[in-house]
C-alpha cells in the first residue's frame, strides 16, 4: 500500500472503464441507465402500438365535455353539467379535505396514545398498547367498513326522528346524529359586508391569521420583559382580547345567527351538514395512522437519553413539564421524518374512499369520468399525477417544518 | 406475442392484449373453456347458488355459447364483474365476453369499442323505496337520499331525470349491488335505484319484499345484452347467433323436451336448419351442424331460461312485458337462420 505514493498519470485509455477501479463503477452505472431508458422507452413504445392497435388514442379532450353525473359533497359549484375537469377538481378537494383533517386529528391522537403508552400506569399504557397493536395490524380499508357499517347501524336514520313520538331526538334541539351524518347549526352572517359567504369567511381567517401574529407579538414581548426584569407578564388576559376581540367585532357587524337543522320531508334541511361517509372515512384514518403515529411518538421519546428527564428532574420541573418543554422538543427531530410519511400514507389511503361513498379523487375522476368515458390510460396517469403533486407538496411543507426543528449543529 | 403480452401488462396498460383479439374462437377451443363476465351476484341474473354453481338468465346466455363452442355447458369459467370493471376485462381479453345485464349505448359501442351482439332484456331504469315512506312517484322524491350503483348509465339517466324535474336529490354512489342492498336496508338511502329488473330481483332477496315498492316511473330505455369486443367479428357473430337460435327455438317451439324428437328431422326446413339436419349454417359459424342444438339443449330455450330464473313463477316475478316474442306483442325478433 505505502510503496505506491504517486498514482499513474498516464493519458486516459478506453480500456480503463473496464480495469480502472475510478471509472469502472460509471461503466456500470452507464450501462444501466442505458438499459433502464431502454426499457421504459420499450414498454412506452409497446403501450403505444398495442393502443393503436386496438385503435385508441391517448386524449384528454374528454376532461372539456359535461361530466353528467351529481356529486354528493362539493366544494365548489358544480352541478351535473359541469365538465369532467370540474368534476375532477371537485374529487381532489373532497381528498384534501379528507387528508388534512385525518392528518390533524391523526397527530394528535397519535402523540396522546404515544405518550400515554410510555405512562407508568399499568392499566393506561397497556390500553394504549392494545389500541396500537389493533389498529394498525388490521387493513385499513376492513377499519372503513366496520366503522361506517357501524355508524349505519348503531345511529337512528332520519325517519326515527318523524312523528309525533320519534325513536330519536336531536340533541338540545341543534344537534342531529343520524346513519347519513351529522347535521348542525351553521353560522350564517345576515348582515353581509363582501356580499358573499365564501368572502365573509376569508374576513374571519384573516382576523384570525391576524390575531396569531399579534398573539406572537405579546410572546416576544413578554419573553424580552422577563429576560430584563425577571417576571414575566401575566399575558392571558392580553392574548384572549386579541383573539376575541377583533372575531366578535367581526361577528357582530355581519350579524352572526345560526340556522338549524329541521327535518324536511325525506332528510334534515338547512344548517351543516357532514356526511355519514366523511366521518366514517375520517375516523377511520385517523385512527388507523394514529397508531403509526403513536409508535413514532414512542420511538422518538424513547430516543432521548434519560439523562434529560433526570437533569430536568433535579431542576426541580415537574413531569409534565419535562415531557413538554424538555424531551417532546428534542424527541421531535426524531418524530418528524416517519410523520412525513405518515401523512403521506393518509393522503393515499383516502383513495379507499368509493368504499363507503364518499366521492374523493379516486371515486369521480378514477371512478366515473374513467368509467363512462372509458379513457382508462389517461384517467389512470392523471390520477397518478395528482397525488404525486399532492404528496411532494405535502413532503416539501413537512420538510421545511424538520428543517426548523431538526438538531442544528454549527 | 407472449413477450409482448407480459410487457403489456407491466407497462399497466391492461389494453395491450386487446391486440390479441383475433381469433377468440381459436382461443377458446385451445383452452376448453369460455371466460364469461357477469355480475357479482345479482339473483335471476347471475349469481353462485349454496353449492357455488353459477345460475342465472345472464348465466344462461355463457353457458350456451359453451355448450355451441365447446360442447359442454359446463366449460365456463365465470369472472365476477363490477359496474367498473367489466369493460377492462373484456377489452384486455380476460374474458371473451360479457354478459352481464350491460346496457348497449351509443358510445359504449362505438368509443369504446366493443359489439353488443343483440338484446337478451329489454329493460329501463326505475325505483324502490320502502312502502313506509307513503311515496307514490319518483317526483315526489325532492331531497331524498338515493342509492346508486356507481359505473353505470344508471347515474347518469338518474341526474338527467331529477335535472329535468327539477328536484334535488343527495346521489350515494355504492361500488356493488349487494353494498347498495345493505345500505338501503339499513336505511342510509331512501331510494334504491337501478334496471326495473335488477329492482325486482333485490327485492326478491328481502326478508320482507312485501315492505318495498317499485315506483311506476321507467325512466330510461336500457336494452341489455351480451358484448365482445371490436375488432372479432367470426367470434362475435357466433355469439349473436347463439343468443339468436335461443329467441328463435322459443318461437318455433323447440324447447329442451322435444329438442331430441324434433332434432331427428322434422318438415319444418326452418327448424332443421337451426338444429342442423338441413344446410350448413353451423359449419359457415366455424362450428359443427349440432351447435344450435347443445345451445338449445344447455338450459332450453329463450323461453325457458326466463321462466326458470327471473319468469312470474320465480321470487323475482317479472313479467314478460316488453320481453315477449314479437308474435306476442313484444320486441324479441330474431333474423331468420336461413
Amino acid at each position: 500500500m505505502t510503496t505506491i505514493t504517486d498514482p499513474p498519470q498516464g493519458s486516459f485509455k478506453l480500456s480503463m472503464l473496464l480495469n480502472d477501479t475510478r471509472y469502472r463503477s460509471y461503466t456500470f452505472q452507464f450501462i444501466a441507465l442505458v438499459l433502464l431508458i431502454g426499457a421504459i422507452a420499450y414498454l412506452i413504445s409497446n403501450l403505444f402500438a398495442n393502443l393503436a392497435a386496438a385503435g385508441l388514442n391517448i386524449s384528454y379532450a374528454f376532461l372539456g365535455e359535461p361530466a353528467g353525473y351529481d356529486i354528493n359533497q362539493r366544494l365548489i359549484e358544480y352541478d351535473s353539467q359541469s365538465t369532467h375537469w370540474r368534476a375532477t377538481l371537485v374529487g381532489v378537494l373532497n381528498t384534501l379535505l379528507v387528508a388534512f383533517l385525518a392528518c390533524v386529528t391523526a397527530t394528535i391522537l397519535g402523540v396522546i396514545a404515544g405518550v400515554l403508552r410510555l405512562s407508568n400506569n399499568w392499566l393506561i399504557s397497556k390500553l394504549m398498547s392494545f389500541y396500537v397493536e389493533a389498529f394498525r395490524n388490521v387493513p385499513v380499508l376492513i377499519w372503513i367498513l366496520m366503522i361506517n357499517a357501524v355508524f349505519l347501524v348503531v345511529l337512528p336514520q332520519p325517519r326515527a326522528f318523524r312523528g309525533d313520538n320519534p325513536e330519536a331526538t336531536m340533541l338540545f334541539d341543534m344537534f342531529a346524529f343520524t346513519g347519513r351524518g351529522v347535521y348542525f347549526p351553521a353560522p350564517i352572517f345576515s348582515n353581509s359586508l363582501t356580499g358573499s359567504a365564501g368572502t365573509d369567511w376569508l374576513l374571519v381567517i384573516i382576523g384570525l391569521v391576524l390575531s396569531f401574529f399579534g398573539v406572537r407579538q405579546v410572546a416576544k414581548w413578554a419573553q424580552a420583559k422577563q429576560e430584563a426584569t425577571g417576571v414575566r407578564p401575566n399575558t392571558l388576559w392580553i392574548n384572549l382580547a386579541i383573539w376575541f376581540g377583533p372575531l366578535l367585532v367581526l361577528f357582530t357587524i355581519m350579524g352572526l345567527s345560526f340556522d338549524y337543522p329541521e327535518l324536511k320531508g325525506f332528510n334534515f334541511q338547512g344548517g351543516g351538514w357532514a356526511r355519514g361517509s366523511l366521518i366514517a372515512l375520517w375516523f377511520a384514518l385517523s385512527v388507523y395512522t394514529g397508531a403509526f403515529i403513536a409508535e413514532n411518538v414512542r420511538a422518538g421519546i424513547q430516543a432521548i437519553s434519560k439523562g434529560q428527564t433526570e437533569a430536568a428532574a433535579s431542576l426541580g420541573l415537574r413531569p409534565g413539564r419535562i415531557m413538554n418543554l424538555v424531551i417532546l422538543p428534542q424527541a421531535l427531530r426524531v418524530i418528524i421524518p416517519p410523520l412525513i410519511s405518515q401523512y403521506l400514507n393518509i393522503t393515499k389511503n383516502s383513495s379507499l374512499a368509493i368504499a363507503v361513498g364518499y366521492m374523493d379523487i379516486t371515486a369521480t375522476l378514477g371512478g366515473i369520468t374513467l368509467n363512462q368515458t372509458g379513457r382508462a390510460i389517461e384517467a389512470v396517469l392523471l390520477l397518478m399525477l395528482f397525488y404525486l403533486i399532492i404528496s411532494l407538496t405535502i413532503s416539501a411543507v413537512m420538510n421545511v417544518y424538520n428543517n426548523s426543528v431538526k438538531l442544528k449543529e454549527r | 406475442m407472449k413477450k409482448s403480452v407480459l410487457f403489456g401488462a407491466l407497462a399497466g396498460a391492461t389494453l395491450a392484449a386487446g391486440a390479441a383479439a383475433a381469433g377468440t374462437l381459436e382461443d377458446v377451443q385451445a383452452r376448453g373453456k369460455l371466460n364469461c363476465g357477469v355480475t357479482t351476484g345479482l339473483v335471476g341474473f347471475a349469481a353462485p347458488d349454496a353449492n357455488g354453481e353459477w345460475n342465472g338468465f345472464d348465466v344462461a346466455v355463457c353457458r350456451a355459447v359453451a355448450a355451441a363452442v365447446l360442447g359442454d355447458a359446463t366449460a365456463v369459467e365465470f369472472v365476477p364483474t363490477t359496474g367498473k370493471t367489466r369493460f377492462t376485462a373484456l377489452a384486455s381479453g380476460e374474458i371473451d365476453m360479457l354478459a352481464r345485464n350491460t346496457t348497449w349505448t351509443f358510445s359504449r359501442d362505438v368509443d369504446l369499442k366493443f359489439t353488443f351482439v343483440g338484446v337478451n332484456y329489454y329493460d329501463g331504469q326505475g325505483f324502490m323505496v320502502p312502502k313506509e315512506l307513503g311515496v307514490s312517484s319518483a317526483k315526489e322524491l325532492d331531497g331524498a337520499t338515493v342509492c346508486i350503483q356507481t359505473g353505470t348509465t344508471t347515474e347518469l339517466n338518474l341526474a338527467d331525470f331529477f335535472r329535468a324535474n327539477n328536484i334535488s336529490y343527495e346521489p350515494v354512489p355504492i361500488e356493488t349491488n349487494a353494498e347498495a342492498q345493505q345500505q338501503y336496508l339499513a336505511g342510509a338511502c331512501d331510494v334504491y335505484t337501478t334496471d326495473a329488473s335488477g329492482l325486482a330481483a333485490t327485492r326478491a332477496t328481502f326478508e320482507a319484499p312485501g315492505d318495498h315498492v317499485l315506483l311506476p316511473e321507467i325512466i330510461s330505455k336500457e336494452p341489455l345484452g351480451p358484448l365482445v369486443r371490436h375488432g372479432d367479428d367470426e367470434w362475435g357473430d357466433i355469439v349473436r347467433w347463439t343468443l339468436n337460435a335461443l329467441i328463435t327455438a322459443e318461437e318455433l317451439g323447440v324447447t329442451s323436451a322435444n329438442i331430441a324428437e324434433l332434432s331427428a328431422g322434422t318438415n319444418n326446413p326452418e327448424i332443421n336448419r337451426l338444429l342442423g339436419t338441413e344446410g350448413t349454417l353451423g359449419e359457415m359459424l366455424g362450428l359443427d351442424a349440432e351447435w344450435a342444438k347443445r345451445a338449445i339443449m344447455a338450459g332450453g330455450n329463450y323461453g325457458e331460461i326466463f321462466a326458470g330464473n327471473i319468469g312470474e313463477s320465480t321470487p323475482i316475478g317479472l313479467a314478460r312485458g316488453l320481453n315477449a316474442q314479437w308474435t306476442d306483442g313484444g320486441l324479441l325478433y330474431s333474423p331468420p337462420f336461413r
